[in-house]
């Protein structure tokens, strides 16, 4: 898939820049980007690995389960089929936990979990109003701290790289919002049919 | 507003060091064992940002970039969104990497702190990448039908785009 985007937007810039001739500035750009490429991983890359430090503290001093356990009442309401079990709510508070924190790699195997527990509890074949709560949940941003687009910025010269948090957090609130909105008022109109 | 915003993030590196000390947490290890773990995280993503970023360069340079925006200029009227900011709406959803690479090009483009150029970081800030998350999670189960979950997760996304442009509109105006 991602290749065929990729082979897409290669060959429509060659098109382009025959139509617009612009193939020396073409030429140059592959070495260029390729360049700007590797140098934006190395820009990006130190604030990944000193916030994974940081997490890494919250999950040892046990700041990461007292967070999660702060938001199950909260999920409790969102997915009514896992209150009765334990063990599928731990999963979806520490999957919704880890992405708040900017936890990629701790958020997907929990959530992971997660949607494997709500599937044996809604006993269908096709997704259950839960498992599509879980995914929208987890398709709309939850980060707290947004590192690494701060990190850009910081790299570009932004004054105050951080200074988009308020603006991160009103958008991401928004999104989510809708995201639950829109699980719960879908799931009615496709109740019978499902896709 | 502006002194909050730059207090927030030393302010939350004081609480949970302070935290892990309260708590007897061997600071300096867990800070070099996650950082450990986030080189492997870089490590894993470089190569498809390069290669991203590569197509994305071109479709700046060949002036494909700016064609798509133009075509695309009525929709960004209609969405708030400066049109500089819809390739990066299109690409979100299907590719963290390119999303990175396009918002990175936006900001470099019409400057870190410029209108379009806060716009794309707050974008990039407030999504996930919609298709690949759907991918993952529905991939580890064996569906006959994923029912309303991608409509509501695109609904999801296209509210959190329109929300960053106002939002940008509302704490930097």
């Amino acid at each position: 898939m991602l290749g065929k985007i990729w082979v897409v937007m290669v060959v429509f810039s060659l098109f382009c820049a025959l139509f617009s001739q612009k193939t020396s500035e073409l030429s140059s750009a592959v070495s260029a980007g390729a360049s700007q490429g590797i140098e934006l991983v190395l820009s990006i890359g130190g604030m990944i690995m000193l916030w994974s430090g940081v997490m890494e503290i919250m999950k040892r001093s046990g700041l990461s389960e007292k967070l999660a356990r702060l938001l199950t009442p909260l999920l409790r309401f969102l997915f009514p089929s896992a209150r009765k079990d334990d063990g599928v709510m731990s999963d979806i508070a520490s999957n919704v936990t880890a992405n708040l924190l900017g936890l990629g790699n701790a958020a997907t195997p929990a959530g992971i979990r997660a949607a494997q527990g709500l599937y044996r509890l809604g006993g269908s074949e096709y997704a259950t109003n839960d498992l599509c709560m879980l995914v929208v949940i987890n398709t709309a941003s939850l980060q707290l701290i947004p590192t690494t687009v701060a990190a850009i910025r910081a790299s570009l010269g932004a004054a105050a790289p951080f200074d988009i948090i308020p603006a991160v957090w009103f958008a991401s609130a928004v999104s989510q919002c809708v995201g639950i909105v829109c699980a719960a008022l879908f799931s009615k109109f496709r109740r019978k049919s499902p896709l | 507003m502006n002194s909050f915003s730059s207090l927030i993030v030393p302010l939350i590196l004081t609480f949970i060091g302070l935290y892990g000390i309260y708590r007897k947490v061997d600071i300096y290890d867990a800070l070099v064992a996650g950082a450990t773990e986030g080189l492997a995280t870089v490590a894993k993503i470089a190569p498809s940002v390069v290669a991203l970023f590569v197509a994305i360069h071109m479709l700046r340079a060949s002036g494909a970039l700016e064609f798509i925006c133009s075509l695309l200029s009525p929709i960004a009227s209609f969405s708030g969104l400066p049109p500089e900011n819809l390739p990066l709406a299109l690409l979100r959803p299907l590719s963290g990497s390119a999303a990175l690479a396009i918002g990175r090009d936006i900001m470099a483009n019409t400057g870190a702190d410029s209108f379009p150029g806060r716009i794309a970081a707050v974008m990039l800030g407030a999504s996930e990448t919609t298709f690949y998350t759907i991918a993952v999670y529905f991939g580890a189960l064996r569906l006959k039908g994923t029912r309303h979950a991608i409509p509501a997760a695109l609904a999801a996304d296209l509210a959190g785009f329109v929300a960053s442009a106002l939002a940008v509109k509302i704490f930097f105006a």
